[in-house]
């Protein structure tokens, strides 16, 4: 098999906190083909976008990657100096875009301006041709009279158009991977609809691979092939939409789908929320995360992590439900 | 449409937003008067601002003399005129050097943080340990007396006071998600400090250091009066007032007239800073 587009390997990132060392990324592993859309699914703080950012290294102090690889076309982006991030691969080959369209754009310049200096900082391109393509890429995202607006300043658009404009710009240079941490949540729900959709016709359209991560499976549904299911800076269950919307293993990832409202399921009585909260993942004891709040916790699952393992039907579950015979990590 | 285009239409979108404000246009209309009569001081003094034309004081309007004259027998409009030379500049010159160098420190502090923010924190918290006004003094009393030093006085005074919103301002704005979304697109740290966080920072750094002018003309009075700055003979408002308090019973106007001046251009400044903060503000602008 070719080596995939980007392939992350033991990915640990901690931040270093006055009360401790919080494990917000704790060895995850993925990899990403070209052109397919990987979904990582999680609460909040559940390592989701640190995930996201540790890939471009935007990981801010006290945050600090402490090991793993990130291998984008076989380059170890962890190993890449800082001037090679910049020109390289940030807003060049790997585009991103934002959970909150309101401030995520400069409010002092107008719009096309801002994409049109993302394709200056990357592309050889004269300052025309920039606003060319900028105004071109306007028109991609639906922007209406996109010459007219290339003009208008942020505060003149809505969230929904803000984040049309910032699509325009991650997609600027063409990336081959797109990473789009939460690009709904901040919308109206009129508006994600058109968002997704916006999204996924520039995905299928330009072949770029991308990373969505949201805490919305329905989103998920409609937008991945693969997704990872993230619990305390660890990923616990991995697979194929199609094999964890069927069958998911992972007590985490049942509960789940127990706490989603389904329109196609009559039989469906109440719904059932996951009991507590999850925890910080900060000098976590040993053993699985997931055990106070799961509803078959054994012995096992207080003194063994999990260790996430393959299972039949070609999809990985980090639980001890699941492979009662193999020994997980010792604490 | 081309840049110089889109460039005049903010301009142009920027002056309606401070004409929004009445007391802004006729503020920055006074300013004017008030500058273009002090250049034009040589051309239009009706005499010597330094020579006496009566024997003592005299009341406006009488001997010839539109603002009378002051207890030297000098004429008031004529040493008003020249002294409104001194008195701007003072004003305009220390502040605007005070920001330029304000805006380098303060997000140098701000944005890159960490040991040069503390060091330049507690360099500015031990200016801060004086009165801006006592600290103005000490360093002119160490220099020799003149207008230059009242621009250095100034200017020193006043740079930890812009520094400190400036750095203020470039935190919350190096917090936004902007900035961060400008890292993710690959931009270099110098495109994010000029493309993001200055023209962030300089609107309410400008506006704060327009209403410091006016407060500014009454510190180089100040420093002026205490023999600091502008020497005799040559006049600015301040030493007019000073001169005045010799004859205050007997002719008031003496005093009265410049220091009315100081309150008008004073507050004048203000009411500028007022427009600017709404046509520096894309928010407040209409296309």
């Amino acid at each position: 098999m070719s080596e995939p587009l980007l392939s992350v390997e033991g990915l640990h990132t901690a931040f270093h906190l006055e009360s401790g060392v919080l494990r917000a990324v704790n060895d995850v592993s993925f990899s990403l083909e070209p052109g397919r859309v990987l979904g990582i699914v999680g609460e909040s703080g559940s390592g989701k976008s640190v995930t996201a950012l540790s890939i471009l290294r935007l990981v801010d102090a006290p945050g600090r990657i402490e090991g793993g690889q990130v291998r984008f076309r076989g380059r170890d982006l962890l190993a890449l100096s800082e001037a090679e991030m910049q020109q390289e691969i940030r807003g060049n080959r790997i585009g991103m875009i934002f959970q909150d369209p309101m401030t995520s754009l400069n409010p002092v310049f107008p719009v096309g301006d801002q994409i049109a200096e993302v394709l200056d900082a990357h592309l050889d391109t004269t300052r025309e041709e920039s606003r060319r393509r900028a105004t071109e890429l306007l028109r991609l995202v639906g922007i209406p009279n996109a010459e007219d607006r290339y003009s208008d300043y942020p505060h003149h658009f809505s969230g929904g158009m803000r984040q049309r404009v910032l699509i325009a710009a991650s997609i600027a240079s063409n990336p081959d991977i797109l990473i789009a941490d939460e690009p709904t949540t901040a919308l109206d729900v009129t508006i994600q609809a058109q968002i997704l959709k916006l999204l996924g016709d520039l995905q299928r359209r330009f072949g770029s691979a991308m990373v969505l991560i949201t805490h919305d499976l329905g989103v998920i549904a409609t937008m991945a092939d693969e997704v990872m299911v993230m619990y305390a800076g660890r990923s616990v269950e991995h697979g194929t939409v199609e094999d964890i919307f069927e069958r998911p293993r992972h007590p985490y990832t049942q509960g789940l789908f127990d706490s989603l409202i389904r329109l196609d399921d009559s039989h469906q009585s109440e719904l059932r929320p996951i009991p507590g909260n999850p925890p910080v993942p900060i000098d976590l004891p040993p053993g699985c995360n997931f055990r106070a709040r799961c509803t078959s916790a054994m012995e096992t699952c207080a003194r063994k992590e999990p260790l996430l393992r393959p299972v039949p039907g070609g999809h990985r579950v980090a639980c001890h439900l699941v492979h009662p015979d193999t020994e997980g990590r010792g604490s | 449409m081309s840049g110089g285009q889109a460039l005049r239409r903010t301009l142009a979108s920027a002056w309606r937003a401070y004409c929004r404000d009445r007391s802004s246009v006729i503020a920055l209309a006074f300013l004017l008067v008030v500058a273009g009569a002090s250049l034009l001081a040589p051309l239009i003094a009706p005499h010597d601002p330094s020579d006496a034309v009566t024997f003592r004081h005299a009341a406006p309007f009488s001997e010839g003399l539109v603002l009378g004259a002051d207890g030297d027998g000098r004429d008031v409009l004529s040493r008003l005129l020249w002294g409104g030379r001194m008195s701007l500049m003072v004003a305009v010159l220390p502040t605007l050097l005070a920001l330029t160098l304000s805006l380098a420190l303060g997000i140098a502090a701000g944005y890159f943080g960490r040991w040069s923010d503390h060091v330049a924190m507690r360099v500015l918290d031990m200016v801060f340990a004086f009165p801006l006004v006592l600290l103005a003094i000490v360093i002119a009393s160490m220099l020799s007396p003149g207008v230059l030093t009242v621009t250095v006085a100034i200017t020193v005074a006043l740079t930890p006071y812009i520094t400190r919103l400036v750095r203020t301002t470039t935190q919350s704005v190096k917090g936004l998600p902007f900035i961060e979304a400008a890292h993710a697109a690959g931009a270099s740290e110098l495109t994010i400090v000029t493309r993001y966080i200055l023209p962030n920072v300089v609107a309410p750094a400008l506006v704060y250091a327009t209403t410091l002018m006016g407060f500014m003309i009454v510190v180089g009075a100040g420093l002026s009066f205490l023999g600091l700055g502008t020497q005799p003979p040559d006049a600015d408002w301040g030493v007019m007032v000073a001169d005045g308090r010799v004859v205050l019973r007997k002719a008031p106007h003496v005093t009265i007239i410049p220091g009315v001046m100081i309150i008008l251009v004073s507050l004048s400044f203000a009411f500028v800073g007022d427009g600017l903060r709404d046509a520096l503000d894309p928010r407040t602008r209409r296309h």
